[in-house]
């Protein structure tokens, strides 16, 4: 009888440590989110949003121009934008991280603070900085001028598609970095110890060994990039210029200020929402498929 | 430091420093640039002045919303901790349905793009009738950081053994003293870490602050307005004290981390 006492007692503070929480994250999230999907299917009206089911702000999506490009073409540039950004994050983390996980003895540590110390600066510090470097009077500029490189500044440096996929590689590598280097650091030395001693070159150890191992890694960190350019709608208002400022996620943006078309921007943001976790779900299948083959190394090494 | 010094290694070390260079010269731009006394930033510089640190010290928007940010990190941090600490101690000590299910609902903030959570609160905090102001942006943060706080301190707890409770519990402690005495301090490094992290954060956050703030400004919202009314080397000087104060967060949060292992 005391147990079943207990038992209720437990279950009673339990539900007194839970609520909480949960309250909160019912309120301030969950709703939030599912509120957001309902909104999308509402209309605009003059003063007020009128409640009633339709999937025009879809079709409005794919079909109405908007600053010369229909929403979706600008979705399609803002996926090859992501893609450029997540190529070249993941071009610049790998070899760093393999740099200190395999050929640093001393100072690792502090080298991989290093690395990772960039996380912490402050978002509008990065995006800002590529501003007063690459811009006309900037400091590029000024230095190939002094150099007499160039004799009139170069302008096209800033306000273009490369200057917004220059400013996101540098705010997202540090994101690529980490999980890549928590791949490569779990990596047992005595596998590739294996490989070498079984008579394979570095190029095949590297190949048939390293890389794979690494998958894991290179795909959570190529996500996060993916994901976070896809999102971001301040590096290309900052950077970018007249077409290549607005990608999809400032389009949004303009639906919730200018604009004034909220259940629009709802819909082209549950749009965004749909294609991330699609993406989550088949970048995690992958990683675990390869964290699969990771725990049967052994026989694929044969 | 090298373990093997070859001419493949070389260009190797070569590409890696290219790399942390990459990362590391927009930073050190923007704290160089900070002491010159021109209002153009250009190469190079033209000597060295605290003109625009005082020129920002003198500017009182921002000021006030460096105010704002301060107050809105602590109060979000405080508020991500009170409900996320609890949150990560009964999802470790009990089973109960739909455990998992708000496991990943709590990470949505992280993983989903800024701008969904901002748009998705602002148009259900207007219809709970919550204005665009600091209240919003307080809750906004708040929520994202129990994101940091409660994966946190749970990972902390799955380590910690179980059986140290118990005994607390048979010596006759009660549930609240055994948390107290016993499993807090085995946590406190762990909370600790995360609110440092939740409030450096917090200053930072700009995506769902933009959507729910209104007219209250936070620091990287009203710098941002800064950057996009031209350029001015004030904003050069608050991103090196905003950076300084980040680089202390981070040596003390792996000071602790050494400490806690």
């Amino acid at each position: 009888m005391r147990q079943g006492n207990r038992q209720g007692r437990s279950r009673f503070v339990l539900l007194g440590i839970l609520a909480p929480a949960v309250i909160w994250l019912v309120l301030f999230l969950i709703l939030p989110y599912f509120n957001l999907f309902s909104f999308s299917f509402w209309q605009n009206d003059v003063f007020t949003v009128r409640h009633e089911f339709n999937l025009l702000n879809y079709a409005k999506f794919f079909t109405e121009s908007q600053t010369g490009a229909a929403p979706y073409l600008v979705l399609l540039d803002t996926l090859k934008l992501a893609c450029w950004v997540t190529v070249c994050t993941l071009l610049l983390s790998f070899p760093l991280a393999y740099f200190i996980r395999f050929k640093v003895t001393r100072y690792k540590q502090a080298l991989y603070m290093l690395v990772i110390i960039p996380l912490w600066v402050s978002y509008i510090m990065r995006a800002y900085s590529w501003k007063i470097i690459l811009g006309t009077n900037g400091i590029l500029n000024s230095f190939l001028l002094w150099l007499g490189i160039v004799d009139t500044p170069v302008s096209f440096f800033l306000y273009s598609d490369v200057s917004v996929i220059i400013g996101m590689t540098h705010i997202y590598t540090p994101f690529v970095l980490m999980p890549v280097y928590t791949a490569l650091e779990q990596i047992p030395q005595n596998l590739i110890e294996a490989s070498n001693d079984l008579g394979g070159n570095r190029l095949r150890t590297f190949l048939h060994v390293v890389f794979p191992l690494a998958l894991p890694g290179i795909i959570t960190g190529g996500t996060y990039a993916f994901v976070l350019s896809m999102g971001d709608f301040l590096a290309p208002s900052l950077l970018g210029g007249p077409t290549s400022s607005t990608k999809i996620a400032n389009i949004v943006q303009q639906q919730f200020g200018t604009s004034n078309n909220w259940p629009y921007g709802a819909a082209i943001g549950i749009v965004i929402l749909v294609l991330v976790l699609g993406l989550l779900e088949v970048t995690g299948r992958l990683e675990r498929h390869f964290s699969k083959l990771e725990s049967t190394s052994p026989r694929t090494l044969r | 430091m090298f373990s093997r010094i070859s001419f493949s290694n070389w260009i190797l070390a070569f590409i890696a420093f290219s790399v942390l260079a990459f990362l590391y010269l927009p930073i050190i731009v923007v704290v160089l640039y900070s002491f010159n006394p021109d209002t153009v930033n250009s190469f190079p510089m033209n000597g060295f002045s605290l003109k625009w640190y005082q020129v920002m010290f003198e500017n009182e928007a921002l000021i006030a919303s460096l105010g704002h940010s301060v107050a809105v990190a602590l109060i979000s941090t405080s508020i991500a901790t009170l409900l996320g600490v609890p949150l990560a101690f009964a999802m470790n000590r009990y089973a109960f349905p739909g455990k998992r299910l708000l496991e990943r609902v709590v990470l949505l903030p992280l993983i989903l793009p800024g701008i969904l959570t901002g748009i998705a609160m602002l148009t259900f905090f207007q219809m709970l009738g919550i204005p665009q102001s600091m209240l919003a942006v307080v809750i906004g943060h708040s929520t994202f950081l129990m994101a940091i706080m409660m994966p946190q301190v749970y990972a902390q707890l799955k380590r910690l053994d179980s059986s140290i409770q118990e005994a607390a519990l048979d010596l006759g402690a009660s549930g609240i003293q055994a948390f107290f005495y016993v499993i807090f301090p085995n946590i406190r490094t762990a909370i600790f870490g995360a609110a440092l992290l939740s409030f450096t954060l917090s200053l930072d956050e700009i995506p769902v602050t933009y959507f729910l703030n209104g007219v209250f400004s936070t620091l990287p919202i009203q710098i941002w307005g800064m950057t996009r009314n031209g350029i001015t080397p004030q904003v050069n000087a608050i991103s090196t004290l905003i950076f300084a104060f980040s680089l202390t967060a981070i040596l003390i949060s792996a000071w602790l981390g050494r400490k806690g292992e």
